[in-house]
C-alpha cells in the first residue's frame, strides 16, 4: 500500500477511536481514579472489602449465583450444542432460529415473562395446583431460584455458541476411529469427544461467568431486592448515598475481577480459534 | 446420525428430546406472554372468560406509552445510523491495515460488550453532567452509538472476511480515490454486513435500559424505562401487550435480515456462474 492510502485507513478508524476514547475510556479511567482519590488519596475505600460484612455478603451472593448460572448454562448448553452439531439440516435451522430470537429479545421482557410464569399466582403454580401436584404455591420469585432461572435463560444462547462452533469444527473421523478400535459409546464420549470439546466448554464457562458478574436487570427484577448482587449494589450506592468513593471502589473491584477472568481465558485457550473470529 | 441398531437410535432420540426440551425452556417466556396479553381482566392473569384486546388498545391510545415508543424509535434510529457509519469505517480501516494498531483498536471497540452496563452508566454520568448531555436526546444517542459500535464491527468484519482485497487494489489501480473505493467498491460488497450491523445496533439501542437509568431523569423516558417503572409498582397487563408487540417486531427484523442475507448470497452465486471460462482471481 502507498503511504497516502495507509494514511486514509488510519483516518477511517479515527472518528470511532476518538469517540470511544473520549466518552468511554476516559470516564472508565475516572472511575478507577475516583476509587483511590475520593474523599482522600489512598486505599481507604477498599478497606470496606475487609471490614464491611454487608459488602462481603453481596460478593458471596454474586459469586455463588454466577457459579451456579455457569454450571446450569454450560451443562444445558452443551447438550443443545451437541444435538445441534449432529442433527439434520432442517432441525438445525429451526433450533438456531429459537436461539437467535431469544438472544435478541429484550432482557427486560424476558425477566417480566419469568415473573408472570413463576410468581405465586403465576402460570406455573396454577398449573401445578390444578393438577393437584402441590397443595401450596411454591415460592419461585423474589429469591435465588428465580434469579438463577432468569440468568440461566439469559446466558444459555451465549453458552451454546462457542461450544457449538467448536463441535462443528471437529472431524468425525476421531469418533469413527475410536469406535473402530473397539471403544464403547460411553468410552468414546468421555475419553475422546469430551476432551476434544474442552476448549469450547472452557470458553463458554468463562464467558458466561464474567458476563453474569455484572448483571443488573434480571437479578433486580427476579430477586426483588432479596438477592442483591454486586451490580445492583453499585446502582443502589450511586442512587441513594452518592458516596462516589465507595461506588467507584465497587465498580473498580468488579472491573479488576473481570480483567483477571479475561486474562485467564486468554491463557487457557486460543480465543480466536474457538470464536472463529 | 443414523445408527443401525436399537441402542444408538434410542440414545440419539433421548439426546434429541433433551435438546428440544432445553430449547422449549428458551422459548417458553415468549409463548406465555401472548395469552396473558389477551386477558379480559385488568390485572396480570390468563384470560378467564374471553379473549380481549383491551390492553393493546390501552397501549395504542395511551399518550405516555406512545410518547415513549416514539422517543425510543428516534433514539434507536439515529444511534444505529451513526454506529453503522463509524463502526464500518473503523472495521474497514482495521481490515486493510491489519497491524498491531488495528488489533488494539478492535479490542478497544469491543470493550463495551464486556464492561458491565452498570459501570458504563456510572462512568458516563459524571462526564454527561459536566458536558451538558445529562437527560438529553444527544446524550442518550451518544451513549448508544458508542455501545452499538461493537455489533457493527463484528458483522462488518465478518462480511469483509469474504471480500477479495484484489478488488480494492484493482479499483485503486484504475485511479479511484480511497474514498470512492470505499463508497463504490467496498460498501456495496459488504452491504449485508452493514444491514445486519445496523439491525443489531438498532435492537441494542431500543432495548438498552441500564445506561439510560444513569444518564437520564425526567425528560427522556424511553420505552424500556417506562416498562421498568411499570414493573416497580402494580404490574399492569399493558406491559404484556407491549412485550408481545416487541417480540413480534424483533422477530420481523431478524427475519428480514436473514432473508436479505440469503437473497444476496443467492444473487452472488448466480453472478459468479457467468464468467466460468475466466481464470479466477
Amino acid at each position: 500500500m502507498g503511504e497516502g492510502q495507509t494514511r486514509f485507513y488510519y483516518w477511517a478508524m479515527a472518528p470511532a477511536v476518538v469517540l470511544v476514547g473520549v466518552f468511554f475510556v476516559v470516564p472508565l479511567l475516572q472511575v478507577l481514579w475516583l476509587s483511590v482519590s475520593e474523599p482522600a488519596l489512598g486505599l481507604q475505600n477498599y478497606a470496606a472489602l475487609i471490614e464491611n460484612p454487608l459488602l462481603q455478603r453481596v460478593w458471596l451472593n454474586t459469586l455463588r449465583v454466577c457459579a451456579l448460572t455457569t454450571l446450569i448454562a454450560v451443562t444445558a448448553g452443551y447438550l443443545v450444542a451437541y444435538v445441534m452439531a449432529h442433527v439434520h439440516e432442517h432441525h438445525r435451522a429451526l433450533m438456531i432460529s429459537c436461539i437467535v430470537l431469544t438472544f435478541w429479545l429484550s432482557v427486560l421482557i424476558r425477566a417480566f415473562a419469568w415473573v408472570m410464569i413463576l410468581r405465586t399466582e403465576g402460570v406455573f403454580n396454577s398449573a401445578l395446583l390444578s393438577l393437584g401436584l402441590i397443595a401450596q404455591p411454591v415460592r419461585l420469585v423474589r429469591n435465588e431460584i428465580g434469579v438463577l432461572i432468569g440468568m440461566a435463560h439469559y446466558m444459555l444462547p451465549i453458552a451454546i455458541w462457542p461450544m457449538y462452533s467448536n463441535m462443528r469444527s471437529l472431524s468425525p473421523s476421531y469418533i469413527h476411529a475410536a469406535r473402530g478400535l473397539g471403544a464403547r459409546a460411553w468410552q468414546t464420549f468421555f475419553w475422546v469427544y469430551l476432551p476434544l470439546t474442552k476448549a469450547g466448554i472452557i470458553a463458554a464457562a468463562v464467558l458466561v461467568f464474567i458476563l453474569s458478574l455484572g448483571f443488573y436487570i434480571t437479578p433486580a427484577i427476579l430477586g426483588g431486592g432479596r438477592v442483591v448482587m454486586i451490580a445492583e449494589y453499585i446502582r443502589v450506592s450511586f442512587d441513594e448515598t452518592l458516596r462516589w468513593g465507595y461506588a467507584t471502589m465497587l465498580a473498580s473491584t468488579l472491573l479488576i475481577v473481570l480483567a483477571l477472568g479475561l486474562a485467564l481465558l486468554a491463557r487457557l485457550i486460543n480465543v480466536q480459534k474457538v470464536f472463529g473470529a | 446420525m443414523t445408527g443401525g441398531s436399537f441402542w444408538p437410535r434410542l440414545r440419539w432420540s433421548l439426546a434429541l428430546m433433551a435438546g428440544w426440551s432445553v430449547l422449549g425452556f428458551l422459548v417458553l417466556p415468549m409463548l406465555i406472554v401472548v395469552p396473558v396479553s389477551l386477558t379480559d381482566r385488568n390485572y396480570l392473569s390468563l384470560p378467564e372468560h374471553a379473549l380481549s384486546l383491551q390492553h393493546y388498545r390501552a397501549f395504542f391510545t395511551h399518550e405516555l406509552w406512545l410518547q415513549s415508543t416514539l422517543q425510543s424509535l428516534l433514539i434507536a434510529s439515529i444511534s444505529a445510523t451513526t454506529s453503522v457509519v463509524l463502526g464500518a469505517l473503523c472495521a474497514i480501516g482495521c481490515w486493510r491495515l491489519s497491524n498491531g494498531w488495528s488489533a488494539v483498536v478492535r479490542l478497544l471497540m469491543l470493550a463495551p460488550l464486556i464492561v458491565p452496563t452498570v459501570i458504563q452508566g456510572l462512568a458516563m454520568y459524571r462526564l454527561w453532567v459536566v458536558a451538558g448531555l445529562y437527560d438529553t436526546y444527544a446524550g442518550v444517542v451518544l451513549a448508544h452509538t458508542l455501545t452499538g459500535i461493537p455489533f457493527v464491527l463484528i458483522s462488518v468484519s465478518a462480511a469483509l472476511a469474504g471480500f477479495d482485497v484484489k478488488l480494492e487494489q484493482a479499483a485503486r489501480g484504475l485511479g479511484a480515490s480511497a474514498l470512492d473505493t470505499v463508497r463504490l467498491v467496498i460498501a456495496p460488497a459488504i452491504a449485508p454486513g452493514l444491514v445486519s450491523g445496523g439491525v443489531f445496533a438498532f435492537i441494542h439501542s431500543f432495548d438498552e435500559l441500564v445506561i439510560v437509568l444513569f444518564i437520564t431523569s425526567r425528560e427522556i423516558r424511553t420505552l424500556p424505562k417506562r416498562i421498568w417503572d411499570g414493573l416497580q409498582d402494580r404490574i399492569d397487563p399493558t406491559i404484556a401487550a407491549v412485550s408481545v408487540i416487541l417480540i413480534a417486531a424483533t422477530l420481523l427484523l431478524l427475519a428480514a435480515d436473514a432473508w436479505l442475507r440469503r437473497y444476496r448470497a443467492q444473487s452472488r452465486i448466480n453472478a459468479a456462474r457467468v464468467p466460468r471460462d475466466l481464470p479466477r482471481a
